[in-house]
């Protein structure tokens, strides 16, 4: 086995110099998300703000509803850590909307067993984790900043309720 | 009395196979579940093949010959445990389930009013450890939020001993059951049961010992030890997966209510109410996994028949090589005691700058395969200050080059994250 399919370069880069790391103020919420076959933990928080000013929260994310922030504490593998660096260089500065939709391609990849063929303009740097989908221990690593981004946008944009 | 790898490894066709397009197993999981060798294949397949039938129940001759399998198999493993006798086993799914009988057990003696050791109520407590296994932590936290009753715990030493410094605030008069794992999953570390089971009958107390990782690895005698109940489960040594069992002493199991209801486990049932067999059978309710019971008897004199001290001798010069060997690398920190004293053959570890999850990958691609994560004791990872771990476990036929070829990727492992060591 080639370790070089699943930990490709891009991958250890953001593992070794994560961006956007840390928890910052202000956010509109925060979720905390646990991997229990690991222990791996992210803390992620959400700020989002109204492209036509004001922050309209209840019913969901609308047209006009931008993703200013993401911040993270994350313990974990390499693949997780690297995963929440590219989240956040991929839905900060977007429309919560497309955010969304990077969301459930890359989650669409993960499922797809290494048979997935990654849309670089969508999935950017993410593109780098289609090999993760081979290893389905490691998928879970791969969508758990995902999974916590998702949360914590619900619960911000009024969708849902914090737990 | 020496082992002759070579020719256990004989036993074991699954060590034959290679990964990954090549790459020969060198399997280090064993804790995790053990590999089976080609006598207990045989028997599961011989079971079936000529001798299928349901048991205590089928008048005919391969009832008969079923039933006296199981039956048999059942004196096989009292003898292997030294238990009094056989009806003093019961058989159940694996050493979780027999933890739970034990503790709904003793949620049904609470709830039916019955006096007694067995009922719980507020002002009761029960002692576990923060080195259990989940599964000898969560059924009594079940069982206390069902009753009322307290759960208290013995913490862990900075090198993974036991902390009984606290031991007489911790075992009193309130204490109704102490729940200790012999030899921790994750540690290795053997916990001195004959001392902490007589300090609990003095207090009156009964004791439960989670067996799972020694009784595949040692000579235990339950009466040696002192215990009341003591569970162990198949799959960790040489058996089938589904099937494991719950000692108990024969008064003890006379007394406790039923668990599970069901066929099989009554004597006489009324529309209103039932009352049921003695033990064993009381325990063993619908039919039971009969070919793994009969499989698990394999196993048990397989392990006899190669002998269990010459098992743990190889073990303990496997991780004595491990000790030293790990003991020597950079970033590298041991979970539990460094010495091989009152230590079996499991060694969990973290390598600075390497995620256990990255490291059992690039473990595998060598082809060696362990464990990475808590190994289902999260509150034994806190308590040692780390997010998860890295577990190599040896067995009866690991050889000494496999705990080197462990070393050489771990050092491959920090080298590809470009964390430190050589």
């Amino acid at each position: 086995m080639r370790l070089e399919s699943l930990y490709q370069e891009i991958i250890l880069d953001h593992y070794r110099h994560p961006h956007h790391a840390g928890l910052r103020e202000p956010f509109d919420a925060e979720v905390r998300h646990v991997n229990p076959v690991c222990g791996d933990e992210v803390t992620l928080r959400v700020t989002l703000k109204d492209s036509d000013g004001g922050l309209g929260r209840g019913g969901g994310a609308r047209a006009s509803t931008v993703v200013a922030d993401v911040s993270y504490d994350a313990l974990g593998c390499s693949i997780s850590q690297a995963s929440a660096s590219v989240l956040s260089d991929l839905v900060i500065g977007r429309p919560a909307i497309e955010g969304m939709k990077i969301h459930d391609e890359f989650l669409a990849l993960m499922q797809s067993q290494g048979e997935g063929v990654p849309d670089e303009d969508v999935l950017g740097d993410a593109v780098a984790f289609a090999g993760v989908s081979k290893f389905p221990a490691r998928i879970k690593c791969a969508l758990l900043a995902w999974m916590a981004w998702k949360d914590a946008t619900a619960q911000a944009t009024g969708e849902r309720e914090p737990a | 009395m020496t082992l002759d790898v070579a020719r256990i490894r004989k036993d074991f066709p699954i060590l034959e196979r290679q990964v990954h397009d090549g790459t020969p197993l060198i399997y280090l999981d064993s804790a995790n579940t053990s590999q089976k060798p080609r006598r207990v294949l045989d028997t599961l397949a011989d079971f079936y093949e000529r001798h299928n039938a349901n048991i205590h129940r089928a008048t005919h001759q391969l009832g008969e010959e079923a039933t006296q399998a199981y039956e048999g198999a059942r004196a096989r493993l009292a003898a292997f445990i030294g238990a009094a006798e056989p009806a003093e086993v019961v058989f159940t799914k694996n050493i979780s389930e027999a933890i739970n009988l034990v503790a709904y057990a003793m949620g049904n003696a609470s709830a039916t009013g019955q006096s007694g050791r067995f009922a719980l109520g507020p002002g009761d407590e029960i002692v576990i450890s923060e080195m259990e296994h989940h599964s000898n932590i969560v059924p009594w936290q079940l069982l206390c939020q069902r009753t009322g009753a307290t759960l208290r715990w013995f913490g862990v030493t900075a090198d993974g001993r036991l902390d009984t410094s606290g031991i007489d605030g911790l075992i009193t008069e309130r204490t109704k059951l102490v729940a200790v794992a012999h030899q921790s999953n994750v540690l290795g570390t053997i916990n001195p049961i004959r001392a902490l089971a007589d300090r609990a009958h003095s207090a009156g107390a009964l004791v439960l010992v989670d067996a799972a990782q020694s009784v595949p690895h040692m000579p235990v005698d339950v009466a040696a030890l002192g215990a009341d109940f003591l569970g162990f489960t198949g799959h960790k040594m040489c058996g089938p997966t589904g099937i494991g069992a719950l000692w108990g002493r024969r008064e003890l199991l006379e007394e406790m209510p039923p668990f599970l209801g069901g066929g099989e486990m009554i004597e006489d049932v009324r529309m209103e109410r039932s009352t049921f067999a003695p033990p064993p059978h009381k325990f063993e309710a619908g039919t039971m996994p009969i070919a793994q019971v009969v499989g698990l008897a394999a196993a048990a004199d397989y392990l006899s028949e190669t002998g269990r001290d010459a098992i743990a001798g190889h073990e303990h010069g496997l991780i004595t090589h491990a000790l030293e060997a790990l003991a020597g690398l950079e970033g590298l920190r041991i979970l539990g005691p460094t010495e091989p004293v009152d230590r079996g053959a499991a060694i969990s570890f973290t390598v600075d700058g390497v995620h256990p999850h990255d490291m059992s990958q690039v473990l595998d691609s060598r082809g060696v395969a362990v464990r990475a994560g808590h190994h289902c004791a999260w509150p034994l990872h806190r308590a040692m200050g780390v997010q998860a771990s890295t577990r190599a476990s040896f067995y009866l036929y690991n050889t000494h080059d496999e705990v080197d070829a462990l070393v050489a990727g771990i050092g491959e492992a920090q080298r590809f994250f470009g964390a430190g060591g050589r």
